[in-house]
């Protein structure tokens, strides 16, 4: 298999990766060499195989519906980039 | 007291030969004198470790003190520190100062440890070399124009050349059990689920394991035994109750010279055909001759799927980071893009500036593969792959107690010398990754060196559950053997 350059730029934006022609001539080439590798998987016949999506068989724990977290709301946005009266700002969404 | 083990440290703080203060002093110094060559810290905590070394002191007076309380550790820049930087070796964070702690760092410091500061490594975990952190790359105290291995690269590195007695890894596909066999210490990493996992900066979350590093097998056993324990903040934390792993390592009564009568180690054909270099082979082959000395049976044992590891962990991993690594996107915290246009150019421009090359290739690699249409063909497939390989091991460690084999089929490399084809990186980690798809606990102990001084390492893989039995069989063969005491020129150790 080897990747276009459209694709490797679809692939680019679903990742919200902001890439340059250039940069997506050098990337399509590495990963071409990455799928070439993970390829080889595709030889071995898997019918009937239960794929293991992990390694111990947990059922899902619940717990009891109250409230367990504290306000840290305050020690949280002192590290985001910009915050505002307690929200987060981001560039306008809607006009 | 720089070379002491984590035992006689604890008697010499019971003792009063040396306070805790003074011991993190003793490390904060060699710290300090050698990190500009060696680079295994991206933070050093003086203040905040004297400051917990002057609590640990207070508690042994009082005659309060744990096997790990006033013991100098660092922690692998990927577990959240309260108040001090965590930056997963990435620019992304690289002003990211943790608002809690990581349930291992709750653990560590409960139990008295003193954190001297948190060590480098490839970012977000990703790489076999260390060469891919945002901070430089560490640098092997055995030969420092080599790498230390990775992803854990900083923790090994400051272990070997005794910057700290201990340090905290995380191991993913090989990322403790390598850098470990690269520098010549011991690491282990446990059964998926007995670590937790919160507070650990993400990766492969199916795959992620945190892990201890020692120069033996006893002090990974200290260490590991304050790591491990149920935290329900972990989605897939295993409710056990915490495991004192150094008293496992206690010989069998009557045993004698036989300490390992009875166990049988299983060998891979797979492992021990070509790949290997030779310095390796026979490295590997003189520590089963020891092996079979103390009283082990060797077995042949096979393990078909191996070869597929590689394949299906950079499907699995990719994907699951592609996953991950989305919270990154400059709103909440981590670095945002100077210049930027609508909110989706801010997304953009902040992660394509934030992620270094590496990363971003297993970002875009991950989301093609669980892209519509394709999901069937390869995540899928490659869950298959990982059920054929965990069942390869079922039937193995049916057939015996422990598997050994090398560790990694060559010794560290020279910076660079991968070049610029990441594949030739990704295939280093062939005898490692294996056991994280299976989620099998994995150790690493030294067993020799290669050309030009550099250490080689012999793993061995357990059952589920079977950390102990891996740390007292690395402890039997540490009794007999001293590759583990050999120390770097580099730090004057």
């Amino acid at each position: 298999m080897s990747l276009s350059n459209e694709q490797v730029g679809r692939i680019a934006r679903l990742s919200r990766l902001a890439i340059s022609e250039t940069e997506i001539d050098v990337t399509r080439t590495k990963l071409d060499g990455i799928f070439a590798l993970i390829e080889q998987m595709q030889a071995v016949d898997t019918a009937g195989i239960e794929p293991m999506s992990h390694p111990q068989e947990l059922a899902t724990r619940l717990r009891d519906d109250v409230v367990t977290e504290t306000d840290r709301r305050a020690a949280f946005q002192a590290i985001a980039p910009q915050t505002e009266a307690g929200l987060y700002l981001v560039p306008k969404v809607i006009e | 007291m720089i070379n002491a083990s984590l035992t006689a440290l604890r008697r010499a703080l019971d003792d009063k030969q040396i306070s805790s203060v003074e011991l993190a002093g003793l490390f904060l110094d060699r710290i300090e004198a050698h990190n500009p060559v060696l680079n295994a810290f991206i933070t050093i905590d003086r203040d905040g470790a004297l400051a917990a070394a002057g609590d640990a002191d207070a508690r042994i007076a009082r005659g309060a003190a744990g096997p790990l309380t006033g013991i100098p550790l660092a922690h692998k820049d990927v577990f959240c520190t309260e108040g001090v930087l965590t930056t997963c070796g990435s620019k992304m964070l690289a002003n990211f100062v943790s608002p809690y702690d990581a349930h291992v760092v709750t653990l560590i410091k409960a139990a008295g440890a003193v954190s001297l500061g948190k060590t480098n490594m490839d970012e977000f975990a990703m790489g076999s070399s260390n060469e891919n952190s945002h901070f430089g790359p560490a640098r092997n105290p055995w030969n420092t124009a080599h790498v230390p291995g990775g992803s854990s690269g900083g923790s090994a590195a400051a272990v070997a050349s005794r910057l700290v007695p201990i340090a905290t890894g995380t191991d993913t596909g090989g990322s403790v059990r390598q850098p470990a066999a690269f520098t010549g210490v011991t690491g282990i990493k446990p059964t998926y689920g007995v670590v937790s996992r919160y507070g650990m900066i993400a990766y492969a979350s199916s795959l992620d394991q945190g892990g201890a590093f020692g120069a033996s097998a006893e002090d990974c056993a200290l260490l590991l035994s304050a790591m491990t324990g149920f935290d329900a903040r972990d989605s897939t934390s295993l409710e056990r109750p915490p495991q004192d792993y150094a008293a496992a390592l206690a010989p069998v009564a009557g045993a004698g010279d036989k300490p390992l009568a009875g166990l049988r180690i299983g060998l891979p054909r797979e492992f021990f055909a070509e790949g290997m270099s030779d310095e390796v082979r026979a490295a590997v082959d003189a520590a089963l001759d020891q092996y079979r000395a103390l009283g082990a049976t060797t077995v042949e044992v096979s393990l078909p799927n191996a070869k597929l590891a590689i394949p299906a962990y950079y499907v699995i991993a990719p994907a699951e980071a592609s996953s991950n690594l989305s919270r990154f996107d400059g709103v909440r915290y981590g670095h945002r893009a100077a210049d930027y246009g609508d909110l989706n150019d801010m997304y953009c421009k902040s992660r394509a500036e934030g992620f270094g090359a590496e990363v971003k290739r297993r970002i875009l690699v991950g989301t093609y593969v669980l892209s519509h249409g394709y999901y069937d063909a390869y995540y899928l497939q490659a869950q298959k792959l990982r059920r054929l390989i965990a069942e390869d091991f079922r039937r193995a460690l049916g057939e015996c107690d422990v598997i050994a084999g090398p560790t990694t089929p060559t010794t560290a490399w020279a910076l660079g010398a991968m070049g610029d084809d990441p594949v030739q990186m990704y295939l280093a980690d062939i005898y490692t990754i294996a056991v994280n798809l299976a989620g099998l606990p994995g150790l690493s102990h030294p067993c020799g060196f290669g050309a030009g001084s550099l250490p080689i390492g012999l793993q061995l893989i357990g059952n589920y559950f079977a950390e102990g039995t891996l740390l007292a069989t690395a402890h039997q063969y540490q009794q007999a053997t001293d590759w583990h005491q050999r120390r770097p020129a580099v730090a004057g150790v």
